[in-house]
């Protein structure tokens, strides 16, 4: 019912915010994609020249890139795995009830609001250490050997940390997403006199689907780009184990300063995230329908 | 009705979930106690858990090498700052857009939630050259123009939706009755809209306190806040795991108590309205 008063008024009000963020999209990718047909190296600078698709072709055809991209959907695709898989649980045994509840999910949550490069040189330094760390204590006290995490399996060390980072966030929403689960569904269920299993199966996993998507959508988000926990680790070392493309980009453009290069990264990453988001787009807008 | 849980099933429960728990905080726990013993008791194997010598020393000695105030002051001044800044542009579209909706609402919400998925690292260059030729690499204004404007789409999506959950039938009540703009905004309006402005303050205050991208490549001392102050750390110069534990808790105790107070709202703001 909106009149024409009202509506110029609307758009007054959310101009500013449609201006800003326009530009804040358009200018650097504008810049971007300017930079990415340019030979450029800042310690270089004056001899800029167009050289056309030669950076991509050179980007692509790095086999750091290949690596780099491997690594990202190895650390990506296990992050997902994990927080998934034990965010169910999680949340599945936190749903019960028991003596304690607020705490212990106040337990299960402080990660998430641990900043990344404190999480990284925690776990690097006081958990993962191959001599004085908690998990090298563990190992040589059950009588393994201690695994020396950032040598021999410098991946699975970021990915441990990060998963614990995110593994909070699925579980929150996992449970929220159950505790909306309707209660007469459940008293239906248990009058029925079905077993817990099937009932896992055919009820609350479909009923959790809707959530899982938005938990695997939104994280792949923020995952694409994990910076801080290579950066304070390893530094994407040994060799490239641990570089992922964000890292890759970081390393050509503010270690390497060539900015062509850099900038063709930067446009790969962007087509590749926006493949992500136009999935989640789509989810979110037609939630917003309803 | 409640289903009728035995004992013993609540006793089991309470049992994993604590462990549960426990592991998963443990490497928080484990930071907070090392920062209270002595550099030869932090290595010392078996680690010491509660039974060591309790000091303060490491405080002292962090605030003395690396000026911890500094660049909590720095923390503080790039997350509210950018926060309340991105409030000042956000309130009004996102009131606008829950109250006057047009045809055209949902596209251009869509359109601003598109715009947080872009990856920093795929800007990274430009904005770089831009404020390294602007003078703007390690200033505060600079950052918070930037934190701003990348958290400038989830702060407009969380307004909308609690916006969206005011019943506009009272407003339409209250103009019977004939109260004044003034009087509606104050006394009708802003009790309904202040428990969602303030969530997405504390929501946001937080999500920006920990952002680690620009703040690691744009800053270097001025500027830097806590993220920077603990990569710092990074540098082996020797193992100091006390001094670390008492930099990383200080850099992380006042925005746990903050994360904490806001936790009801995280699912709702990071999902888009998309769970609740």
């Amino acid at each position: 019912m909106a009149t024409q008063h009202t509506r110029v008024l609307g758009r007054i009000l959310v101009a500013p915010s449609v201006i800003l963020l326009f530009a804040w999209m358009i200018v650097p990718l504008a810049l971007t994609i300017y930079f990415s047909t340019l030979r450029y190296n800042l310690l270089n600078p004056g001899v800029e020249q167009f050289v056309g698709a030669e950076n991509y072709i050179y980007f692509l055809s790095d086999p750091a890139f290949i690596g780099s991209l491997l690594n990202t959907l190895v650390l990506v695709g296990s992050v997902l795995a994990i927080t998934v898989v034990l965010g169910v649980l999680i949340a599945l045994l936190l749903d019960q009830m028991f003596v304690g509840r607020s705490i212990v999910r106040l337990m299960v949550i402080a990660p998430f609001f641990v900043m990344p490069t404190v999480s990284a040189l925690v776990w690097k330094n006081l958990l993962m250490h191959p001599v004085s760390g908690v998990f090298a204590w563990i190992a040589t006290s059950l009588g393994f050997r201690a695994i020396d995490w950032f040598a021999q399996v410098p991946m699975l060390a970021i990915i441990l940390i990060v998963a614990w980072q995110w593994l909070p966030f699925s579980t929150l929403v996992l449970l929220t997403a159950l505790q909306s689960l309707d209660s007469e569904e459940k008293e239906a269920a248990d009058m029925d006199g079905t077993r817990p299993i099937p009932f896992f199966f055919h009820i609350v996993l479909p009923h959790l689907a809707r959530a899982v998507t938005v938990v695997i959508l939104i994280q792949t988000i923020f995952l694409l780009t994990v910076f801080a926990e290579i950066f304070v680790t390893t530094g994407g070392g040994p060799g490239i184990k641990t570089t992922n493309l964000a890292f890759l980009i970081y390393a050509q453009a503010l270690l390497q300063y060539d900015v062509g290069g850099a900038s063709a990264g930067g446009i790969v990453a962007v087509v590749l995230a926006n493949i992500v988001a136009f999935f989640l787009v789509r989810l979110v807008g037609k939630n917003l329908e309803a | 009705m409640a289903r009728r849980v035995s004992p013993a099933r609540i006793a089991l429960t309470t049992v994993v979930a604590w462990v549960v728990g426990f592991v998963i905080f443990f490497p928080i726990l484990w930071t907070v106690l090392t920062s209270f013993k002595t550099e030869l008791e932090a290595f010392s194997i078996p680690p010491k858990f509660l039974f060591f010598h309790w000091t303060l020393e490491n405080y002292r000695l962090v605030q003395e090498r690396s000026d911890y105030f500094a660049h909590a002051w720095n923390s503080v001044v790039l997350s509210f700052g950018s926060v309340l800044l991105a409030m000042l542009i956000a309130v009004p579209a996102a009131w606008a857009m829950a109250f006057a909706p047009t045809e055209r609402t949902r596209g251009t919400l869509l359109w601003m939630l598109s715009t947080k998925m872009m990856p920093s690292v795929g800007v990274l260059v430009p904005i770089y050259l831009i404020y390294r030729d602007l003078g703007l690499l390690d200033s505060h204004i600079g950052l918070i123009a930037l934190l701003c404007l990348a958290n400038l789409p989830i702060v407009i999506w969380m307004l909308f939706t609690y916006f969206k959950e005011i019943p506009k039938g009272i407003l339409e009540a209250s103009r019977m009755d004939g109260i004044g703009t003034g009087r509606e905004i104050v006394f009708v309006l802003a009790p309904m809209a202040l428990p969602g402005i303030a969530s997405t303050l504390l929501l946001n205050v937080v999500l920006a306190w920990n952002e680690a991208f620009w703040t690691l490549n744009l800053t270097t001392s001025k500027a830097a806040p806590l993220t920077a102050f603990i990569a710092s750390y990074s540098s082996p110069e020797g193992l100091f795991w006390a001094k670390l534990s008492a930099a990383a808790t200080l850099a992380i105790a006042p925005i746990l108590v903050l994360g904490w107070l806001t936790q009801r709202q995280l699912v709702r703001g990071l999902t888009f309205g998309a769970v609740k």
